[in-house]
């Protein structure tokens, strides 16, 4: 199988959020990168695949900004064959970043037997990407998926919906698969993987290599700036049991006369 | 003025209120909706008295249940013909699996999860938070039309006015198409209760829960005020929970009209998950947790004694 992983680099979650200069993006000087929780996930599911099916390739593919390509390296680790970089900046919009990909998964010469992918990154929270990819490529695809097992090329994979009810889907491969947290442990990388990673192939390309332009942006951002602050709320001391009573039916009475909440 | 169509699901005989948020916003617009299948008399009547000029029901083959092929081939067809500026919906999970990939057939733009916008001058401007509601930005659609927009539940608030409008239904055939990835089975989950992604009120446990067993405590509350039960990270990476119930940059984003936290510290991807809640309560013995710096009304107390002294004192008024 030629299983194919799209990962993105985002700001790690406990990252502060700063707005640019002129309010375009935001600052991205200081940030640590991490690889999107949700696409190593992917790239987990992308390893047990190839596990269950000898002689399958695993690989990788990241469209974005090279302050670093750890990432790529991380996943390469982890156990991925070889990587694709296509650089480009960070705030590319999906339509673009489906785009490049699908340009660069042609580009690679192997069609697609599966392509894995995280359910949203976790940075622009578009939840686009897999399924515009899906298009593109006319695959069916499968997202929020929480459960995948595969046999003969046939995938059974658990679509998690509203209240926890879980869609069961059958489908063949070729397919895209956007994975959710709960479908696997992803492993570590180890020693080993890591110094093995150092000598994988890396393939970089450009933007126009994958064919992708600038006419292709069809969502633009502009005046990024924090949320309001709420003013300060009101706070209780509870921790003596002979008060609370009164002050629950304080705070009861608050939420139904002040807040209107109740 | 802009030619709209309004996406809805049909679950029920009511239409999910996001869909009449919508519709709210969009007044002074030409507006449609449509449904994959029948839409029920009640429904209709709802969505005529918040401005649906055209209710479409779309039915064919193999649309009984949802395909993202199928729904996607149906309404790409449907939209095409209709000539319509701009296609919204409610940021559902079947929407949000839907609209990007009928949006790539049209090789037009999407705003996703749009928490409020402006049709000045018919054409779209929308706010988004994103890096889970750290920032927010204006976004814009170009490129070709019909531009896609979903809208997160809860955020733009219900009409204030109603605005009749015709309301003529209207039955179109629709054509699935090849469907390659389909619904063999649905496993239903184990609540009956509005998801966190719509709840109005949810009631959350932390870390601070110490055991599975210990949410029994919040579904008491949640049972008597209508809520829905949440859980931070801590609590589902400690397996208090499972990840359904997970409120956060990892889990899901929520904007209920009430949220109370209980024994949660407030780290910062579980505060970017719910800061956006209109009202937050928040109980835990900690004074310094940073989940009092965003709440309205903070008791410090051991949850174990207030959450119950709280039901009780619901009951009184509920």
């Amino acid at each position: 199988m030629n299983i194919f992983v799209c990962i993105k680099q985002v700001p790690d979650t406990e990252t502060k959020i700063t707005p640019n200069g002129d309010g375009t993006y935001i600052e991205t000087t200081s940030i640590k990168w991490i690889m999107n929780p949700y696409d190593e996930f992917a790239v987990e599911q992308a390893l047990l695949t190839k596990q269950a099916n000898s002689g399958s390739t695993v690989t990788v593919v990241r469209v974005g900004g090279v302050k670093d390509t750890e990432t790529l390296r991380t996943a390469l680790a982890m156990g991925a064959d070889d990587a694709i970089l296509v650089e480009a900046d960070d705030n590319l919009d999906s339509f673009m970043t489906a785009k490049a990909l699908k340009g660069a998964i042609e580009k690679s010469g192997n069609s697609a037997d599966v392509i894995f992918t995280g359910k949203q990154a976790i940075d622009d929270d578009c939840l686009q990407v897999p399924q515009l990819l899906a298009g593109m490529l006319n695959l069916p695809s499968v997202s929020v998926v929480v459960g995948c097992e595969e046999a003969g090329g046939k995938f059974t994979l658990k679509r998690e919906i509203e209240g926890g009810t879980l869609e069961v889907y059958e489908v063949n491969s070729p397919a895209i698969i956007a994975c959710n947290k709960g479908i696997n442990t992803p492993r570590y990388a180890s020693l080993p993987g890591i110094m093995k990673a150092k000598r994988k192939p890396l393939a970089k390309h450009s933007l126009a290599d994958v064919g992708v332009a600038d006419s292709d942006r069809r969502v633009k951002y502009s005046n990024f700036q924090l949320p309001p602050e709420k003013p300060p709320g009101k706070k209780f001391d509870a921790m003596d049991e002979a008060n609370q009573a009164s002050i629950v039916a304080e705070v009861v009475g608050l939420l139904r006369t002040e807040a209107k909440a109740i | 003025m802009a030619k709209v169509l309004v996406f809805t699901e049909l679950t029920s005989d009511h239409v999910k209120s996001v869909t009449l948020e919508i519709l709210g916003k969009l007044t002074g617009n030409d507006v449609d909706v449509a449904a994959i299948g029948q839409v029920p008399a009640g429904a209709v009547a709802e969505l005529a008295k918040y401005g649906a000029a055209n209710i479409h029901s779309l039915k064919g083959d193999n649309l009984d249940k949802y395909s993202p092929e199928g729904y996607a081939n149906a309404l790409k067809e449907f939209i095409g013909n209709g000539g319509y500026d701009y296609v919204f919906a409610g940021a559902t999970s079947l929407a949000k699996d839907l609209f990007p990939r009928l949006s790539g057939m049209f090789d037009a733009g999407m705003a996703s999860e749009v928490t409020n916008f402006t049709m000045d001058g018919g054409t779209f401007a929308g706010t988004r938070p994103l890096f889970s509601g750290k920032c927010l930005a204006k976004v814009e659609i170009e490129g070709p039309k019909p531009h896609f927009v979903t809208v997160r539940p809860n955020a733009l608030g219900m009409p204030e006015n109603e605005n009749a409008a015709a309301g003529n239904v209207v039955d179109a055939a629709a054509n699935a198409g090849e469907i390659r990835a389909a619904i063999k089975e649905i496993i239903k989950g184990a609540s009956e209760k509005l998801d966190l992604t719509e709840a109005n009120i949810i009631v959350s446990g932390g870390r601070a829960m110490k055991e599975a067993a210990n949410f029994k405590i919040l579904d008491e509350l949640a049972d008597v005020i209508g809520a829905t039960v949440g859980a931070s990270r801590a609590a589902v990476d400690s397996g208090y929970a499972p990840h359904a119930m997970q409120v956060g940059q990892t889990g899901k984003t929520v904007a209920p009209t009430l949220y109370i936290a209980c024994g949660i510290s407030g780290a910062i991807q579980h505060l970017a998950g719910m800061r956006t809640s209109k009202c937050i309560v928040a109980i835990n013995t900690d004074p310094d947790a940073p989940i009092f710096t965003k709440a309205d009304y903070g008791i410090v107390g051991d949850l174990f004694q207030i959450v119950p002294i709280l039901t009780e004192e619901f009951k009184k008024i509920m």
